[in-house]
């Protein structure tokens, strides 16, 4: 399975969640496999996504999926330390580690290597932390979001992406039409 | 040690609705944060590099709350993008309380260095950029943290040695 079949699995299991989604190939196959108005699709700016998925769980009771990648944590990882120091219960946090920046090309991260993310989660004091197949991930994801524990889940599948268009969606409307759904 | 000046700060901060704030700490700005942190009604949340902060204030701010970013001049530097392609391509407000650091006063060389860039930097990203450099320039801050949530921008407000020298 590649991240695009991770995601399909994911569809149903979404509930109400309120989703921040990372830069790129995520963001775009989301978007293609089903648009809603609680996604937070990001444009740009490399490294967030699991930040923004913070700020969000503390600031409101939804439940919050911030759907990351393996490069993307990399890139800023010391966010597992502010997570683990700062826990919310409606938080979680879905890495999707396919060992490569696949936006990008599929070039290797040094998840692929030496480096196990679900090992620095722990490291930084994160208390919830699953390291899992692309099969088991929608279920596990599913249990997360409902209970009330804040939960780290790092997802191992294969590299590779699906052609889909980039998103045009103005970002204003993106996050016009999110913070509606926060307060609905 | 907090000084009335601190207290005064975060005061604003309050009664303009802020109610989380992340940091990542300067000397200068030490007595504001030790104000924060003894004030229920924000929420602080430090963090370990400020583009990091401004992803936890994009997501605060999208669940709700009116976030505000403390930080040094010299972080200037790490920001640019997720100024341009976060904080301002989304149109959110967050105004910045920056300690200027470099300016008259400064005791390390280095320092100057950043300095000589801040305000170049922050008219380049077109930010509402207000200098505090005498006491009596604090007094705008209520209405420079109103004026960020109604264009929905970020703002920059940049304080100097001067003015934590002089201020009570
Ligand atoms: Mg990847």
């Amino acid at each position: 399975m590649i991240r695009y079949d991770v995601l399909k699995t994911l569809l149903p299991v979404l509930g109400d969640s309120l989703v921040v989604c990372n830069i790129g190939s995520p963001s775009q196959e989301l978007a293609s496999l089903s648009d809603r108005p609680a996604n937070f699709y990001m444009l740009g700016t490399m490294g967030l996504c699991s930040s923004i998925g913070l700020g969000l769980a503390m600031a409101q009771p939804k439940p919050v999926l911030a759907i990351d990648g393996d490069g993307s944590v990399l890139t800023n990882m010391a966010t597992l330390a502010t997570i683990a120091n700062n826990p919310a219960g409606n938080f979680v946090l879905l890495i999707i580690d396919n060992g490569s920046y696949g936006s990008t090309g599929d070039q290797p991260t040094y998840a692929s290597g030496k480096t196990s993310l679900a090992a620095v989660a722990t490291a930084c004091g994160c208390e919830t932390v699953i390291e899992c197949s692309a099969e088991e991930t929608a279920s596990l994801v599913e249990t997360a979001l409902v209970n009330d524990q804040m939960t780290i889940i790092v997802s191992k599948c294969e590299s590779g992406n699906v052609a889909v268009p980039v998103i045009t969606t103005d970002p204003v409307v993106i996050a016009h039409r999110f913070m509606e759904e926060v307060t609905r | 040690m907090s000084k009335n000046i601190d207290q005064k700060i975060v005061n604003d901060l309050v009664s303009q609705g802020i109610d989380f704030v992340t940091s990542v700490p300067c000397k200068q700005l030490a007595g504001v944060l030790e104000v924060i942190d003894q004030t229920p009604a924000i929420r602080h949340v430090p963090s370990n590099k400020e583009d990091e902060g401004m992803g936890l204030c994009a997501g605060a701010y999208l669940g709700g709350m009116r976030p505000a970013i403390i930080m040094q001049n010299t972080a200037l530097g790490v920001v640019v993008n997720t100024l341009s392609t976060l904080i301002q391509f989304y149109h959110m407000p967050l105004p910045m309380l920056i300690s200027y650091r470099g300016e008259v006063g400064e005791k390390v060389a280095c320092q100057v260095e950043m300095a000589l860039h801040t305000k170049a930097l922050l008219a380049q990203l077109h930010i509402p950029t207000y200098h505090f450099h005498r006491p009596e320039d604090a007094d705008e801050l209520p209405a420079i943290l109103a004026h960020t949530q109604m264009c929905k921008k970020p703002t920059a407000i940049l304080t100097d040695a001067s003015f934590w020298g002089a201020a009570q």
